[in-house]
């Protein structure tokens, strides 16, 4: 009876390629037409330490980990150690009896001599993590064929290599009809479709290219490099410009300068660099400059634990920086909304002339995932507000308005001359006078954060319409409550939950109407302190019940779903 | 139109804010020789972007009929690298001070130099923090007594014009609020520079540090025959105490970064999305 879905986990030695197999057959699998949702974990060095990677495909959409796994991959003894206690009733040992001693267990064993086959076989110790590719898709019915083209693309420029890899996956798969299986988990034939598969860093990228961005300036850090190395690859041939700055400071600076001479701009960090970003958000919002922050957020303070996940920003991107200032803070859900979204926090940057903070995760921006091909001709893209001729002609660059939205003019721009002030100003910028302007210009500033929250889309709500218990997440935990709902409303739990993707300004309206149809609110979230939950008690004068993880790692839809019961039961 | 453009004079780069200075603020001269420097090249105003930090002389953008930015403590040189980066049309100063430059933002002079952006770095050294009024700075000789240091200064000070030097800035140049003449030209030359110009202004403070009677005493031009293209020898003349010499130190051709960076494909396209995301399909 083939599986409508299957959950696998990799786990070995950092640098020994544990990654790189999993990725080739999870990529593989979301090309032949299954959904798919990945997690990855890796020490901080480049060789050595435990790594893992979680792949769950699906005929079905998935949207999270998932609870347990279904197959353990242990490349050595570690993984064998650390991962088996997680192995579904019944679920599948794959390991490489050379190095692995099972014990017996409820579960089905295969013992495949990977290292033998690579090194004695194939004369290729480092294809030993292709074979495991090739072994895998042979045993949950994967066509190699759809494995041979990343293959081929990843060893592009190494075709000394090619050859090799292409005999290891061959040889893994050969010898996977050479076992007997003994395993329930064969995947059920898909249909190819229109679906796109990328990363969480993939899709912000892309949605920037497409929101116009077209400067950017960062400094190396994980997990946000790949939005750096990305964009200074693609920039040149669309004009553009790709900074690597010798800071964060810099960055943020050179960004903020970009933006101000007409160009749509970001940067990309995690926490280190926010923190060093920080003063330069004050002059944004003084001097009323568009521009977009990404923080793929890692476990801190400090330099914490750099390759693991936190919701531990919040904090700082709804609060981070002296003085009282508009600001703009989006948390995308899923890879999908990774692309959606940052295209809307470019629209927002632009039309209110604000930075726009946008938190991603470790997990989310690295994450592969599935998702429907955009429709990229009905995306909307929002400029700034620029002056008419008629305005420049007595050119106020900071005139007081309804929507607190002044017009922005361009050096070059004849007539527009201006200076962008970190003073407190008046209409025209200038600084003499700083206390007669300070109330109107402040309640100004601030004006544009009504109008912003007045445009935003009211967010995704899932489960009973007739819910007494509400959970409300932010970020990458969307998919996981989700799921983590679902099965409570199968389980006749009267639950529902929202997740609002714009937090700042939050849609207040929407949320609060959730928060009083319900009668019990659970905030879980990837931190010690709550930060989500402390914002809600504050906006909406509630006391949530918090769920809060923060070992670096995602929640499972089981550790919500319990939660949830443990609710329902102890009302 | 060309006739329009010789038309410019001083007063079209005058904006209608008075300066805050302090009377015989060397920054005041500063100011003009950029106003010269503006009108002699009869540069547009509005291409023009006057980029500072904070202090005293970052205020300089706001006496000027351009386009200017008054951003932060010491992070001058990063903003005008976006200035310039995406619109090298533009004709970008960065101006501040000794403290903005060579303390809180000294992290930043090493690397506009080494990618040679084409900005134009004026450094309004008056060797103390003027707008704190009167705390010791990077430049402030050594024993000299301030707010900070009230049993005098005991770090070396450093030599901005030599810093310049070794980070590579392609034009160096040392001028005098005292000597307007040939600071206007300095900035001019500057301004026409392709690559990364710096230019040290000893710009006394009136007020916390009047240096102007030290000073007279010890500027000297450079040599008649300097050879401008020594960078060794301009390091080592920069290295002097006892003299401070005035003029252009160096200056050498080589590519700049805002061209460097528009160089690598020449096609330039728009954004095709779907073939894009088709990559990930
Ligand atoms: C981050 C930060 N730290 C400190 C200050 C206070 N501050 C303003 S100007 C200045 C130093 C001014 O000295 P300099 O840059 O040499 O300029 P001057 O006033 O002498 O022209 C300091 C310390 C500040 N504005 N921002
Ligand atoms: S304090 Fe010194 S640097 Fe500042 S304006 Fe007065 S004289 Fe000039």
């Amino acid at each position: 009876m083939p599986k409508e879905e299957i959950i696998i986990r990799l786990g070995g030695e950092g640098g020994e390629g544990v990654i790189s197999a999993g990725d080739f057959f999870a990529l593989g699998s979301a090309r032949t037409g299954y959904h798919l949702f990945t997690f990855r974990t890796y020490p901080a060095e480049i060789k050595g330490g435990h790594a893992w990677y979680h792949i769950r495909v699906g005929s079905k959409p998935v949207l999270s980990m998932g609870d347990g796994t279904d197959v353990l991959v242990a490349f050595n003894a570690e993984a064998y150690n650390n991962h088996i206690g997680l192995l579904n009733e019944n679920g599948v040992l794959i390991y490489d009896p050379d190095t692995v001693t099972p014990t017996n267990g409820n579960f089905i064993k295969y013992p495949i001599p990977f290292n033998k086959i690579a090194k004695e076989d194939l004369d290729f110790l480092r294809g030993k993590n292709v074979v495991v590719t090739g072994f895998l898709a042979g045993l949950f019915g994967l066509d190699p064929s759809s494995l041979e083209g990343l293959i081929k693309s990843r060893f592009r420029r190494r075709p000394e290599l090619l050859d090799q890899n292409l005999k290891s996956l061959y040889t893994g798969y050969e010898f996977s009809k050479k076992i007997e299986k003994a395993d329930p988990y064969y995947l059920k034939p898909t249909e190819r479709v229109g679906r796109l598969v990328m990363n969480g860093n993939d899709a912000i990228s892309a949605g920037a290219l497409l929101a116009g961005c077209r400067f950017f300036a960062g400094y190396p850090i994980t997990p946000a490099s790949d939005i750096l190395e990305t964009l200074a690859k693609e920039f040149p041939a669309l004009g553009g410009v790709c900074l690597q700055a010798e800071d964060e400071i810099s960055a943020i600076g050179s960004v903020i300068g970009a933006s101000y001479a007409g160009m749509k701009a970001m940067t990309a960090t995690s926490g280190p660099g926010v923190s060093l970003m920080t003063e330069f958000m004050g002059l944004s919002g003084m001097a009323e400059i568009p521009a977009v922050i990404i923080d793929a957020q890692r476990a801190g303070p400090a330099t914490g634990m750099p390759t693991k996940l936190e919701q531990g920003d919040l904090n700082h991107a709804l609060y981070g920086g002296h003085g009282d200032f508009p600001r703009i803070v989006i948390a995308p859900g899923s890879v999908e909304d990774c692309f959606y979204q940052i295209i809307n926090a470019f629209n927002m940057a632009e039309k209110y002339q604000t930075i726009a903070v946008f938190l991603s995760d470790q997990s989310l921006s690295q994450r592969t995932q599935t998702m429907n091909k955009p429709s990229t001709a009905e995306i909307a893209i929002a400029d700034r507000l620029r002056p008419t001729p008629e305005e420049l002609k007595d050119y106020q660059r900071f005139s007081i308005t309804d929507s607190g939205i002044s017009p922005m003019s361009l050096p070059s721009e004849e007539g527009g001359m201006y200076v962008a002030p970190g003073l407190e100003h008046d209409e025209y910028g200038h600084v003499e006078d700083p206390m007669k302007s300070r109330v109107a210009m402040t309640t100004k500033r601030f004006r544009k954060m009504e109008k912003a929250q007045k445009e935003l889309e009211a967010p995704p709500r899932y489960g009973a319409d007739d819910a007494e218990i509400g959970v409300i997440g932010w970020g990458s935990t969307e998919g996981v409550i989700r799921e983590a709902v679902e099965q409570a409303v199968e389980k006749g739990y009267k639950v529902a939950a929202i997740h609002p993707k714009v937090l700042c300004p939050l849609p207040e309206e929407e949320v609060g109407r959730f928060i009083s149809s319900v009668r019990r609110v659970i905030v879980p979230e990837l931190n010690y302190s709550g930060q989500f939950a402390k914002y809600l008690s504050a906006t909406f004068a509630i006391k949530p019940i918090r769920l809060n993880k923060y070992v670096g790692l995602p929640f499972t839809p089981g550790e919500i779903f319990r939660k949830i019961e443990e609710v329902v039961n102890n009302d | 139109m060309t006739e329009q453009l010789a038309q410019l004079t001083v007063k079209h780069y005058k904006s209608d804010q008075k300066p805050i200075w302090c009377p015989g603020c060397g920054d005041f001269a500063v100011l003009a020789c950029t106003h010269r420097a503006l009108t002699n090249l009869q540069l547009r105003p509005e291409n023009v972007v006057i980029v500072s930090g904070i202090g005293c002389s970052s205020r300089i953008p706001y006496f000027c009929k351009t386009y200017g930015f008054h951003t932060l403590h010491g992070r001058t040189l990063p903003v005008a690298t976006g200035v310039k980066l995406v619109n090298p049309d533009l004709t970008v100063l960065a101006m501040a001070g000794d403290g903005d430059l060579f303390s809180i933002g000294a992290g930043h002079m090493p690397h506009a130099a080494a990618r040679n952006v084409s900005i134009t770095c004026v450094c309004m050294n008056n060797q103390i923090y003027g707008l704190t009024k009167g705390q010791t700075s990077p430049t402030s000789v050594k024993g000299h007594t301030t707010k900070s240091t009230p049993y005098g200064s005991i770090s070396q000070p450093m030599k901005p014009v030599l810093l310049a030097l070794a980070y590579g800035a392609t034009f160096v140049a040392r001028g005098y609020s005292s000597k307007t003449h040939q600071l206007a030209d300095l900035i001019a030359q500057g301004i026409k520079h392709k690559g990364f110009a710096f230019i040290e202004v000893n710009s006394p403070c009136t007020e916390f540090n009047n240096t102007y009677d030290l000073l007279d005493t010890m500027v000297e031009e450079l040599p008649k025959d300097w050879d401008t293209r020594d960078r060794a020898g301009a390091m080592a003349l920069a290295s002097t105490e006892t003299k401070v010499h005035l003029g252009l130190f160096y200056k050498e051709e080589r590519p700049a970064y805002e061209e460097m960076a528009k160089a690598f494909e020449k096609n330039v396209n728009a954004f095709d999305a779907n073939a894009y995301l088709a990559r990930f399909a």
